[in-house]
């Protein structure tokens, strides 16, 4: 009876999971300033950690998380690794913590994340929890006074794809995927306990300006310009690689339906003759010919990631002349009063 | 007392001049260990983690909890579970080591120098952190201190609390933005230009506010104060001084580069939508 029901009720909670797509992803203030906090102390080194919390209808809750090790190449090491990651969570199990994995977050410079360890790493968390997240900050872009806080997860769509592991031109058109759908970012949310907000109120009055507004107010962005456009250029040359390669594939692909087409007149003709003579034609298809090997077509997964990179600088670099003109309007106009 | 001859109480000699620095990254911890106790549990005790700075203040960078069992006069602390957790801790950054203990509740306790002293056998002289999670003492919720030691010659009688000052000042805290921290849910972050314009919004207050000052000044409704007239002034100087053409070009030119770096991505991102357009709906071969 008792079992019966404690299946129905599981039954109910898997098929409900189902049906809610994930919404909001709502992060405790706690998990922001560890996030931040890690990440600004290894930066420019990039660092990963794990989130811990709970799945709740379709907001995914994250209240707390722990940061990993650097890590290194070796065997030994990446075992020692898994073992610190059971006993922090058996530790933080402890105090009560919500144990339950649902996503890493890391660190990125200049918003250069979205590259196929991203996804390998995407596809590894999927395969245990179903619904994950990753949380990505940005320590260079927050010297500009933006909290870079940024929540992904793979596209379904995306996700099924790549299970395939088949990414021919012929397949995104039938699925109708192009690179905007990889990424799917979630809208975040933080909260905090009634307790914290309390503290903060009564440790931090209200202030005129804080430091967030001075470096907002910073006149010289030319580094991280310079940055982005210097990522950005790569990237275009990266990009224009991946297009010589299709290029080339085609090439080769057209030189190959010349030749068939070649090889199949000739034999037409031949066969022709054969029928005048009365013999038997032979087939029109030959296997074993090499000109009927079909060409592997490149995959698209890399040039759908530097384009997606590219459009990423391009928001970056828009949003920051923004600033930079509504700066240099300030400063026009407190010059001249 | 021992044998014959006056015994002195001693007094620590003057005061420690230590001061303690702390991270708002604790104050969040220790907040949520606390709401996430145990039932029959009535405050949390954990360690604090940081550094000694070159000129003696410590630095309070990070912190967690560590079970422990009360009752009326003894305190049981899990000291594996201490030491299990430090170990981990220290594997992510190996520069933060113990430097003292927290508890929530008011102020020092009958206890609370039984911890302390298992605390400075892991590291001389450990700081204790009090937070008071229950607000009674109005102002004054987070208090640090020190040990030291009271004897009557050479005997040690007793070991006294002694409070050190503590730097609130959250920088840190700062950069994320209070507005974000301080509410309990915020919907969303808050944008580029968002930002930028409630920045300016705030420059301009205080702008005018320094306007309404020197008026008022000027017109004697207020008495001056030459410390804030030297800021004034120093503010105003700190103005680079620029010829009217050379400031129109300097500012023109920055407005130019940017445009053309504004185009050129532009140009990128027409080029990567029109890419995709063309992809998707081009019947290739």
């Amino acid at each position: 009876m008792a079992n019966s029901g404690a299946r129905s009720f599981l039954q109910a909670v898997a098929t409900e999971e189902v049906a809610t797509p994930l919404r909001v992803v709502q992060i405790e203030g706690l998990v922001v300033l560890k996030i931040i906090k890690h990440c600004k102390e290894l930066s420019p080194a990039l660092v990963t950690g794990q989130l811990l919390g709970l799945d709740v209808g379709s907001v995914l809750e994250v209240t707390n998380c722990f940061p990993f090790p650097i890590r290194e190449e070796d065997e030994e090491i990446e075992a020692e690794g898994a073992n610190y990651q059971l006993e922090m969570m058996r530790c933080l199990r402890e105090v009560n913590v919500d144990n339950n994995t649902v996503g890493w977050y890391q660190s990125t410079l200049y918003g250069s994340f979205q590259t196929v360890e991203l996804i390998e790493t995407f596809m590894n968390y999927q395969e245990n929890i179903r619904r994950c997240v990753c949380i990505i900050y940005d320590p260079s872009r927050s010297n500009q006074g933006v909290l870079a806080l940024k929540a992904l997860k793979l596209s379904d769509s995306f996700m099924e794809l790549y299970r395939s592991n088949n990414f021919t031109g012929e397949q995104l058109r039938e699925r109708n995927l192009s690179w905007v759908d990889i990424f799917e970012e979630i809208p975040i949310k933080v909260s905090n306990s009634a307790l914290i907000s309390a503290f903060m109120t009564e440790l931090e009055p209200d202030t005129h300006v804080n430091q967030c507004d001075y470096d907002r107010l910073q006149l010289s962005t030319h580094p991280y310009l310079e940055r982005n456009m210097e990522f950005l250029v790569e990237c275009m040359d990266d990009l224009s690689m991946e297009q010589q390669k299709f290029q080339y594939y085609y090439r080769n692909l057209s030189r190959q339906q010349t030749q068939q087409q070649a090889w199949l007149q000739k034999r037409r003709a031949e066969n022709m003759a054969r029928r005048a003579a009365g013999e038997e034609p032979l087939p029109e298809e030959d296997p074993s010919n090499p000109i009927f090997k079909p060409i592997p077509e490149p995959s698209r997964l890399d040039s759908f990631l530097i384009t997606n990179q590219v459009a990423t600088y391009c928001n970056q670099i828009n949003g920051v002349v923004g600033q930079s003109f509504s700066r240099l309007s300030l400063m026009k106009a407190l010059h001249e009063s | 007392m021992a044998s014959g001859g006056p015994t002195v109480l001693q007094f620590p000699q003057a005061s420690t001049n230590l001061t303690a620095k702390i991270h708002p990254l604790v104050i969040f911890n220790i907040c949520d260990c606390f709401v996430r106790r145990p039932d029959q549990a009535e405050r949390v005790i954990g360690t604090l983690l940081g550094s000694v700075l070159p000129d003696g203040t410590v630095d309070i960078r990070n912190c967690y909890a560590v079970p422990h069992n009360e009752s009326s006069d003894q305190v049981a602390l899990d000291i594996d579970y201490h030491h299990n957790m430090l170990s981990s801790q220290q594997k992510v950054n190996p520069r933060e080591a113990i430097v003292g203990w927290f508890s929530t509740g008011s102020g020092v306790t009958g206890g609370s120098a039984l911890i302390h002293d298992f605390y400075s056998r892991e590291v001389p002289n450990p700081v204790h952190l009090t937070v008071d999670t229950g607000f009674k003492d109005e102002g004054r919720t987070i208090k640090a201190f020190v040990s030291v030691n009271l004897s009557l010659g050479d005997q040690q009688l007793a070991a006294q609390f002694q409070e050190i000052p503590l730097d609130l000042r959250m920088v840190e805290a700062e950069r994320v933005g209070f507005d974000i921290l301080k509410t309990t849910t915020v919907d969303r972050l808050p944008g580029d230009l968002e930002g930028m314009e409630a920045t300016m919004e705030r420059l301009l207050a205080l702008i005018d506010d320094v306007y309404k000052y020197v008026d008022n000044v000027v017109e004697g409704r207020v008495a001056p104060d030459n410390n804030i007239g030297r800021f004034i002034s120093d503010t105003v100087a700190s103005l680079p001084k620029f010829s009217p053409q050379a400031f129109n070009k300097l500012v023109n030119d920055s407005f130019q580069d940017h445009s053309l770096v504004l185009y050129l991505s532009s140009i990128a991102r027409t080029q990567l939508s029109l890419a995709q357009t063309l992809n998707t709906a081009a019947q290739l071969l």
